[in-house]
């Protein structure tokens, strides 16, 4: 527990700084209130707005982690949405509805999965067809307009409320905790990090790594289909042409601040989700700050680079030489009092 | 009813003029929209109505197919060419070789930068004019009554975005009682414009401060409409709601009582287009080289649903 709470110190000192920062522009941020049983403030807003991203980000861990990338799931978020408000046009229930767009988003995955396991494509390619080919399924699903459903049922999903907590942050929050179980009560994650750390070797060790990186493009398949129900649900419409678009690039970014590295290995889901949060902190951060939207993207560039440049190997050493450094300074005399290792990192 | 007898007339007047069949090329830029799709529908049932032959080409977005198409339209030496130009730039060659094929050419809804006396007539909407009838509606409806507006702009930088935005501070600006106190984009979309919408809500005291909405686009505004319910207020009447565009689904809200008041952008485009044609086609008159199509604002007086069940088969 210790170890994933230093894992995710950074994120979570990032993610503490900028809700500081928010604060000076919009001091009523952290405000929360009981609003007919349910909890509304500008946190939960957060909370329920980062849920796409959040989802995206846990599929796009389990990816990354095997060296691979997944620019698909904005698309597949697209496919899965449009699959969900036809089956609920054409008067399936919404338990069908939700099982056709999970089957579509596992579905889209197998594919990712068999061409760069199977194949061999890389998997920067091999998604990148499904990113241009799946919105225009997408479309072609809806004829190319926003396709509406009036059900109550389905439409929770989106924009409805659980114990005080928005349904969407339920689900970001469950798949979360499920994955990360997954992942580290069993062997699984360590079997994953050793295929993202080098294939071969791994495969020479016994690990099936094939089935592996199939399974992998599966669950970021499946959690694309989450956001996408998540994003379909709140519209009470699949809008093709906008579901999802450039989502890919926030879930790697969120990724990445989390720590995790584009080359494979270690992971942390956790992590992830923070990230995930980080950006949506920004989004809403500016958006509550009232500037005008010229500057939108601008700010949120800058406060990325900021919290990348903070995180990175050569600023975050010198921060450890720091800690470290003032941990002994005031004890010098026994010299058992602090044995100075290296701070264990990315454990999770 | 007014429009209908109209266009009724009209189509009846036209039953006899229209004796030859006449054949018009079409080039549209694609189907990226909902309303580019109701745009082709239209224009194929106005030219079915009036007996031309139309041949229709589907450029893909893509300016060289556009060009292929005015090329092939001209060789097969149609009677005329409606053209939704897919950019405003490199289109004089091809133009000056319909011209010297002596062929009309009708621009819809776009413009080129080309030399006007290459093209007959532009057919389209004056954007900064949807901004003011909105703008207008809203001075009106409030009457005098302090009114602090929030505004959902389309893309930043795009020219809907721009010109709406200007029309409607023009139109208020005037009025003191009326002051526009947060505007954000929300894209164009649904769920942008939810979000952001949400986000105005929390600013402003849970939206109590809030007395109206602006979207730059009906879809920003039925999401935004559900931001409002969530949050416990009653869109169109706690919050008036005015946008732009005139979709099917903004006519239910408004059916419903959610939303107040839309500005058509029109997508019957040929229309206009071809009564220009008629008319130089018949004595070579030569119209005002910009047709402006009409912004009409529509409120729920005007038969919602009645509206609704007029477009939901355009293609929307």
């Amino acid at each position: 527990m210790s170890g994933t709470l230093q894992r995710i110190a950074p994120q979570l000192i990032a993610l503490a700084a900028l809700v500081a920062l928010v604060s000076v522009f919009y001091p009523a941020f952290l405000s929360v209130q009981m609003n007919d049983g349910r909890l509304v403030g500008p946190v939960i807003d957060v909370l329920k707005r980062g849920a796409p991203v959040a989802l995206l980000a846990i599929g796009m861990t389990l990816v990354i982690a095997t060296r691979g990338i997944d620019l698909s799931v904005g698309a597949i978020m697209a496919i899965c949405g449009a699959a969900a408000a036809w089956a609920l046009a054409s008067g399936w229930g919404t338990g069908a509805a939700l099982a056709l767009a999970l089957a579509a988003g596992a579905g889209a995955g197998l594919w990712n999965g068999l061409l760069i396991a199977g194949f061999g494509i890389q998997p920067f390619v091999a998604t990148l067809i499904l990113m241009t080919m799946g919105r225009g399924v997408a479309q072609l699903i809806t004829e190319g307009r926003i396709l509406t459903f009036t059900d109550p049922g389905f439409s929770w999903l989106g924009s409805g409320t659980a114990l005080g907590l928005p349904v969407p942050v339920w689900l970001w929050l469950l798949a979360g905790l499920f994955v990360a179980a997954l992942m580290r009560r069993t062997a699984l994650g360590l079997l994953i990090e050793a295929v993202g750390i080098n294939r071969r070797a791994s495969a020479l060790a016994g690990v099936n790594a094939t089935v592996l990186l199939v399974a992998v493009y599966v669950a970021s398949g499946l959690c694309a289909a989450l956001a996408g129900i998540v994003e379909t649900a709140d519209i009470r419409g699949a809008d093709a042409n906008n579901a999802g678009l450039w989502l890919e690039l926030d879930a790697i970014l969120a990724v990445v601040i989390g720590g995790n590295s584009l080359l494979g290995g270690r992971f942390s889901i956790a992590a992830s989700i923070l990230g995930a949060l980080i950006i949506q902190t920004i989004t809403t951060g500016i958006l509550l700050a009232g500037f005008p939207s010229e500057y939108n993207l601008v700010i949120k560039a800058g406060l990325v680079l900021v919290i990348l440049i903070l995180q990175s190997p050569r600023i975050s050493a010198e921060w450890r030489l720091m800690r470290d450094s003032r941990r002994v300074q005031p004890k010098p005399a026994p010299a058992k009092a602090t044995p100075t290792r290296p701070a264990p990192e990315d454990r999770t | 009813m007014t429009r209908t007898l109209m266009t009724t007339v009209a189509a009846l007047a036209l039953c006899g003029t229209a004796a030859s069949a006449q054949t018009v090329g079409f080039s549209q830029i694609g189907s990226e929209s909902g309303w580019r799709a109701a745009e082709t529908t239209l224009t194929r049932q106005q030219a079915e109505e009036r007996g031309y032959q139309l041949q229709f080409s589907d450029a893909q977005q893509r300016q060289e197919n556009q060009i292929a198409a005015i090329r092939s339209f001209v060789a097969q030496g149609v009677d005329a060419i409606l053209l939704a130009p897919v950019v405003a730039t490199g289109w004089d060659s091809v133009l000056q070789e319909a011209q010297e094929a002596e062929i009309p050419v009708v621009l819809l809804d776009r413009r080129v930068d080309s030399a006007e006396d290459l093209y007959l007539t532009a057919v389209g909407s004056d954007l900064v004019h949807e901004g003011e009838v909105a703008g207008q509606w809203l001075v009106d409806q409030v009457a005098g009554e302090d009114c602090r507006i929030v505004e959902l702009q389309g893309t930043t930088g795009s020219s809907p975005a721009i010109d709406r935005k200007a029309g409607f501070e023009a139109a208020i600006a005037d009025h003191e009682n009326l002051e526009i106190v947060r505007s954000q984009t929300g894209d164009f979309t649904r769920a942008q414009g939810k979000e952001v919408m949400e986000s105005f809500l929390q600013a402003e005291n849970g939206g109590a401060d809030i007395c109206a909405l602006y979207a730059h686009n009906d879809d920003m505004a039925v999401g935004a409409i559900q931001a409002i319910k969530e949050a416990g207020l009653a869109p169109g009447e706690d919050i008036l709601v005015v946008s732009i565009d005139a979709v099917p689904d903004i006519f239910q809200a408004m059916a419903a009582g959610e939303a107040n008041a839309t500005v058509e952008l029109t997508p019957d485009m040929a229309g206009p287009a071809f009564d220009a044609l008629e008319a130089y086609w018949a004595d070579g008159t030569e119209p005002e080289k910009f047709i402006q199509t009409e912004s009409r604002l529509y409120t729920q007086a005007d038969d919602p649903q009645g509206e609704y069940d007029r477009r939901k088969d355009l293609g929307y």
